[in-house]
């Protein structure tokens, strides 16, 4: 009971991170329909936005508290995280938007190969790693025995993930900019012809991603400590693994696809064994896709000709 | 004022504005990546340094580019393309026509030229890191051709079946003591079944889905050869796999070793001139293959479902058989390459087999010009030897300092040649294949410019 209700907690804690980086995903195969493998890798460079930020404002300015530092790194590296995405899209996907079908995932492919070559050429190729900047951990029960605890850092994860999910859904489907992305996802013709700017709701829909992407890697960095220029691709993969299970195109279910994600690998690490446990995330994506393709929330895909 | 000069400062106006904006995004980009660097100090903290020179070259280098973009090169682009449309360049006749047998006789006397050039002890790196590193990366290109040129069928796992091919020999010619020549063809089985295994599942999935999930099971066979111990050795691998023998004569210094039976004097040399030869007429083997498979009916019939799936349904090919022949060769040559790649190093470790080297792979491919076997063999040349003879650019150091090391741009090159040419040419650098039958009335528009059929 006690290991069952402690894992659930790590669980949630990965999921959280999952499922901030799976809306990356599905937001943008919604909108165009294609699979931006680079995204992972957006995720990576958002992290080492957030160390080097990080770093300037303990070290430099010296700021003591850490929670404003984390406030500040938390803003900065949204705001410049979504200057790289938008500029991935506007250089690396938006020229190729009616080219043929596996274009835009090659151009993709390419791109998460160049981003992670990037951060290795420009920040050098080891592990960077940080001191913890928050400690302690509330005891929920358990006694002295099998302490159940919730972490100082796994209520900021939660925390962090709610509030911006909350404003992050306020934005999609209360504003214009919400209506205006969910009319692209239906009919781009049509909706140009009503006079929204398609072009400028794509790039704002990779913003609105690249900015959830930025909030994962800051609280990677703060939750983890330690980063590395190819963390990008595995949590990648298994975000969009969560996308999928959630159903592709659904925004609750590609958070209910991350805490699911998160759940699986934390209960497979803690009660079988943690060598395959990536081995059960890629698992579920193949055994998604074959036999639920539509995921949890998804709607079906009907086939025109 | 007159118009011309009228509509050149507004230009210039506009690429102002646009170098402004270039360099405002620029520096947001490159401002704590490049502008700073996070090193450990001797207490294992990190700590920051700037950079900003080479923050101040980079954002300068975009801002020039933007201004240039709009003052130069777009009013050029937009006079070409008043101009009534010219007709492709087209490549030589003489040239396209002569180009394949005379490459062929170019890799066929590659090592006599290396070894008159550079002498025996020089020309082991030439032949062995240039020519059998490239005809690897050919042959592994060949086959994957089918299946993504040919059949239309995005496979980004394609190296978990080189591996299959890889651990097989390294394997069974451990345990068994088979010999190359025996295991081989095994090795390809072996890969063909698991590429039907593993064709199986994802035969309903199309296009990018198909895709992700061949990416999954090239990751859950590699995470299965790190982790299953007792069998594969995990991370260490495995070492002392046999070397490949001169058809039963082994290339050692002993008494019966190659060099002693044909009274030569020993050299390291001639393992590596057989190696290369074999490779070469494994890649040949593959392109002869496929050739001919382009000329059967499955093989029309990949091209049918590379064009449309659903027309290729609805008159009646057997999509699910097509689907898995395509996966099944594709996956039987890469197992012939894997067994070579086993043999020729003597040592795997799943350390050769990440999604890496699917990606490359898929780029030659891609890159190529999807179908088109010459144009797989120029891309696996220019990327592989490309890359290659980057670590050979020793005078760079001379240019930009000591610490730097060209192996590192590397990938980074790679990986912006990948969406450089997508947005260039997305049908392939080299050529296109076009289906080899078709209707003869051609389309008003070329087929580059629609959308391809699903899948």
């Amino acid at each position: 009971m006690e290991v069952f209700v402690q894992q659930l907690i790590n669980g949630i804690t990965l999921g959280s991170i999952y499922g901030l980086i799976a809306i990356g995903y599905t937001m943008v195969f919604g909108i165009i329909g294609m699979v931006n493998f680079a995204h992972g890798d957006v995720f990576m460079m958002s992290a080492f936005i957030a160390l080097v930020t990080l770093l300037i404002l303990t070290t430099w300015i010296g700021i003591s508290s850490v929670t404003l530092a984390l406030f500040i790194v938390l803003v900065v590296a949204m705001v410049l995280t979504s200057v790289v995405n938008w500029t991935i899209e506007r250089f690396a996907y938006r020229p190729l938007r009616g080219s043929f079908r596996l274009a835009p995932l090659i151009s993709a492919i390419g791109m998460s190969i160049f981003l992670a070559n990037f951060v290795q050429v420009a920040q050098g190729p080891r592990v960077k790693s940080i001191p913890p900047l928050v400690s302690g951990e509330f005891v929920l029960f358990g006694g002295d025995t099998y302490p159940v605890t919730l972490s100082h850092k796994q209520l900021i994860v939660w925390v962090v993930t709610a509030v911006l999910l909350a404003a992050f859904w306020y934005v999609v489907s209360k504003t214009s900019l919400g209506r205006a992305q969910r009319a692209c996802e239906q009919d781009q013709k049509m909706a140009a012809l009503l006079g929204i700017n398609v072009d400028r709701t794509v790039a704002i829909t990779f913003i609105l991603g690249a900015s959830l992407a930025a909030v994962a890697g800051t609280l990677y960095l703060m939750f983890y400590g330690v980063v590395h220029f190819s963390d990008g691709f595995t949590p990648g993969v298994k975000a969009f693994t969560a996308a999928v299970l959630g159903g592709i195109g659904s925004l609750p279910g590609a958070v209910i696809g991350g805490l699911l994600i998160g759940l699986i690998e934390t209960f497979w690490s803690a009660y079988f064994t943690t060598d395959y446990k990536d081995v059960a995330a890629f698992s579920i994506l193949a055994i998604t896709l074959i036999f639920l393709p539509q995921g949890i929330l998804g709607r079906p895909d009907v086939e025109k000709v | 004022m007159s118009g011309a000069a009228q509509a050149r400062s507004l230009n210039f106006a506009a690429a102002c504005k646009d170098a402004g904006a270039a360099a405002v995004i620029g520096f947001a980009l490159f401002l704590p990546l490049v502008g700073f660097n996070t090193v450990p100090n001797l207490n294992n903290e990190l700590v920051l340094q700037t950079r900003f020179g080479t923050l101040g070259t980079f954002v300068a280098i975009i801002t020039a580019a933007a201004f240039l973009r709009t003052l130069v090169v777009a009013p050029w682009l937009a006079r070409r393309a008043r101009l009534p449309a010219r007709a492709p360049g087209k490549i030589p006749h003489w040239l396209s026509r002569r180009f394949a047998p005379f490459a062929l006789g170019f890799v066929l006397i590659y090592p006599a030229i290396v070894l008159t050039l550079t002498g025996p002890s020089g020309a082991l790196k030439w032949i062995d890191n240039f020519g059998i590193q490239i005809l690897i990366y050919v042959m592994l290109g060949f086959g994957l051709n089918i299946v993504v040129g040919l059949a239309g069928l995005l496979d980004l796992g394609y190296v978990a079946f080189y591996a299959v091919g890889a651990y097989s020999y390294a394997l069974l010619a451990k345990t068994l003591g088979l010999s190359f020549y025996m295991l081989l063809p095994l090795a390809g089985i072996l890969a063909a079944f698991w590429g039907i295994l593993l064709g199986f599942p994802v035969l309903r999935l199309r296009g990018d889905y198909l895709a992700i999930v061949t990416l999954a099971f090239g990751e859950i066979i590699r995470l299965v050869l790190i982790n299953w111990i007792p069998v594969t050795n995990g991370y260490a691998g495995i070492s002392g796999v046999p070397r490949p023998t001169f058809f039963g004569i082994p290339f050692n210094a002993n008494d019966d070793g190659f060099a002693a039976v044909f009274g030569l004097p020993f050299s390291p040399i001639y393992r590596t001139i057989f190696l290369y030869y074999l490779i070469l007429a494994l890649a040949l083997f593959t392109a002869f293959v496929t050739l001919r498979l382009r000329r059967l009916p499955v093989g029309r019939a990949w091209e049918a479902l590379r064009e449309d799936e659903i027309a290729c349904r609805a008159l009646g090919i057997n999509t699910t058989s097509t689907k898995l022949t395509a996966f099944a060769t594709g996956a039987c040559f890469a197992g012939f390459a894997g067994s070579f790649f086993a043999a020729r190093q003597g040592f795997i470790s799943p350390d050769s087999f990440t999604f890496m080297e699917s990606a490359t792979i898929v780029a030659i491919v891609v890159l190529g010009g999807m179908g088109s076997q010459i144009g797989v063999a120029v891309a696996a040349v220019a990327m592989v030897g490309g890359t290659e003879i980057l670590r050979e650019l020793d005078f760079l150091k001379e240019i930009f300092g000591k610490d730097f090391d060209p192996v590192q741009y590397r990938m980074l090159l790679f990986g912006f040649a990948m969406v450089a040419i997508m947005i260039w040419k997305p049908r392939g650098l080299v050529s296109t294949r076009d289906p080899s039958v078709f209707l003869k009335e051609r389309k008003t528009i070329s087929r580059d410019l629609v959308k391809e059929g699903h899948g």
